[in-house]
């Protein structure tokens, strides 16, 4: 297999992961909850780090998912308990938890191969030379490809089995509740789904643009349908496309991968926000005009 | 004048809740009998949604407990339906009417069983009920707010429940769907369904139930609205708003020289 195709691969599987699990976090308008997750991770990510001394293990990726939801728990916490807006509680949290994690970072620098560079900015560039030694046919795919698909895999299943679960407690939790559903048990099985594929996604693209593949291919599918299994493949297919096409405009430019992905991203999201054909703004104008 | 009654469907006992140690219900304790329209009525911030909430579960409480058909909640959870307000759900939500409806089924089928064809056919005979069959494929964004309250007791109806819990289920929508959601609530009284409604409209209180409790953060009153129907008792539950002043003694006037029997 072609050194770019392991690229876009693990683009699309990142933007895959991101885009169903973004669905639910635009739709229970908490986008932000992402980008505050993505960055929150990292001393989680440091401490796994320092106990395993490996970057893709299985208890880093615990490690750092019980971060994550840790975050979203003290999120809650402080802006219930000191009566503050939730997103300064959101600017609040994740900052101090990244910088924290940028300090574990520094301090512990030469006992292991992860730099604040890789954090930010991701090394997707690196992922096809990781290749397991089990002389089976487990070697053809990167290592850290198998991970990215086996986590995709716990998204879709996830999201298969809790599909009315997800609906009912975004659509309306008082009513969820009232029935005898936990609103609060679904709202952290989100946030552990999220804090985990944030953790994945994060070596291969960066902190910074998880977020845009958890959010723009979801808001681009809001706009193009009013169904939500619809919205999620659309979500899907936004995301596998902005890593096909942002691969090969990186390549063009040659720039940055991550970047072009997420700048092509912006770009099908603003196509959809000027054309999508019911709540797009030019056929919106064309229908005020005929009316 | 609370009026306390045998066998309650629901039976609220000393209940106080508040947010953020302030009061917002004090000492409540009321019962309401079986097959009856009953109304909660009061001034802005009585806490009737509140009362509403308790009984759910979905606030908490401070003191005092609920009953319902004499067992606790949990035992009796498919027994009784809420409707929230419609204001409290974005209706830009990419589902259909009958995706909304069908959700009345997630409790009785559990989340993890299919959707089976009965629970489709519950689903479309609540919405005949509501007289919204036509609209099962229709957006709810598409929808007044005539229409999405009806899609709501639509999906309240799918729970078959016998005890139905409603907030403010006629603000916001137009006349002609005020009388429909009427009609409905006392088709569902000759079932022997108790129905108990968030209102706000003094006027047409006494017209609408049977049965009234007055609440102010404090019960004023609770029982038959022939006898909670006083000037004395109104004044009490909206005494001091002087804005209201005006529609109470009008109101009063009314009912000195009523122009309906």
């Amino acid at each position: 297999m072609s050194y770019s195709f392991w690229i876009i691969l693990t683009g699309a599987l990142v933007a895959s992961s991101c885009a169903l699990l973004g669905c639910f976090l635009v739709l229970r308008k908490m986008s932000m909850i992402g980008d505050a997750i993505s960055h929150a991770v990292l001393p989680g990510i440091v401490i796994a780090f320092l106990i395993s001394g490996s970057r893709s293990s299985l208890p880093m990726l615990i490690g750092a998912a019980l971060v994550g939801v840790f975050t979203t728990f003290l999120i809650e916490f402080i802006s219930k308990k000191a009566k503050m807006q939730n997103d300064a509680a959101i600017g609040l949290v994740f900052t101090f938890l990244f910088a924290v994690g940028i300090i574990m970072l520094t301090l512990f620098a030469d006992k292991m191969d992860l730099d604040a560079d890789c954090v930010l900015h991701g090394e997707i560039l690196f992922i096809p030379l990781d290749i397991l030694t089990t002389g089976t046919f487990v070697d053809i795919v990167p290592r850290k490809i198998w991970i990215l698909f086996i986590v995709f895999i716990i998204v879709i299943i996830a999201l298969r089995i809790g599909y009315k679960g997800f609906l009912i407690t975004t659509f309306d939790p008082s009513y969820a509740v009232s029935v005898g559903i936990s609103a609060v048990l679904w709202h952290y099985v989100l946030m552990t789904l999220v804090s985990l594929v944030t953790v994945v996604s994060f070596e291969s693209v960066g902190a910074i643009l998880v977020v845009a593949f958890l959010v723009v291919p979801a808001a681009s599918a809001y706009l193009l349908t009013d169904n939500l299994v619809r919205m999620l493949l659309i979500a899907v297919g936004v995301g596998v496309l902005s890593s096909i096409l942002g691969y090969f405009l990186a390549k063009w430019l040659d720039s940055s991968i991550p970047g072009s992905m997420t700048a092509t991203l912006g770009i099908l999201f603003l196509i959809s926000f000027l054309l999508a054909p019911k709540y797009g703004l030019l056929p919106r104008k064309l229908l005020r005009k005929k009316a | 004048m609370i009026v306390q009654v045998e066998n309650p469907v629901l039976e609220v006992h000393d209940l106080t809740v508040s947010y953020d140690k302030n009061p917002v219900l004090w000492n409540v304790d009321f019962s309401i009998p079986k097959g009856k329209l009953v109304g909660i009525i009061g001034p802005n911030g009585a806490g009737k949604s509140t009362m509403l909430k308790s009984v759910m579960g979905l606030v908490d409480k401070q003191s005092g407990y609920v009953k319902v058909f004499n067992k606790d909640l949990d035992e009796v959870r498919e027994q009784i339906s809420y409707v929230p307000q419609r204001e409290s759900v974005d209706w830009d939500f990419p589902a259909s009417v009958l995706d909304v409806v069908l959700m009345g089924r997630y409790g009785r089928r559990g989340l993890f069983k299919r959707i089976t064809k009965e629970d489709k056919a519950i689903a479309m005979a609540s919405l005949e009920k509501v007289n919204m069959q036509d609209y099962a494929k229709r957006q709810i964004a598409q929808l007044s707010g005539g229409q999405q309250q009806r899609v709501f007791i639509a999906r309240s109806l799918a729970q078959q429940a016998n005890l139905y819990l409603m907030d403010e289920p006629f603000a916001g929508v137009d006349a002609s769907a005020e009388s429909s959601i009427l009609n409905l609530l006392q088709e569902m009284r000759a079932e022997e369904k108790t129905i108990m409604v968030v209102h706000h409209d003094l006027q047409s209180a006494y017209e609408y139930f049977d049965w009234v409790i007055l609440l102010n953060m404090r019960l004023v009153a609770s029982g038959p609205k022939e006898e909670v129907f006083t000037p004395e008792l109104l004044q009490e539950t909206y005494g001091g708003k002087l804005t209201l002043l005006d529609s109470l003694s009008n109101f009063i006037r009314q009912k000195e020289f009523p122009i309906k029997g």
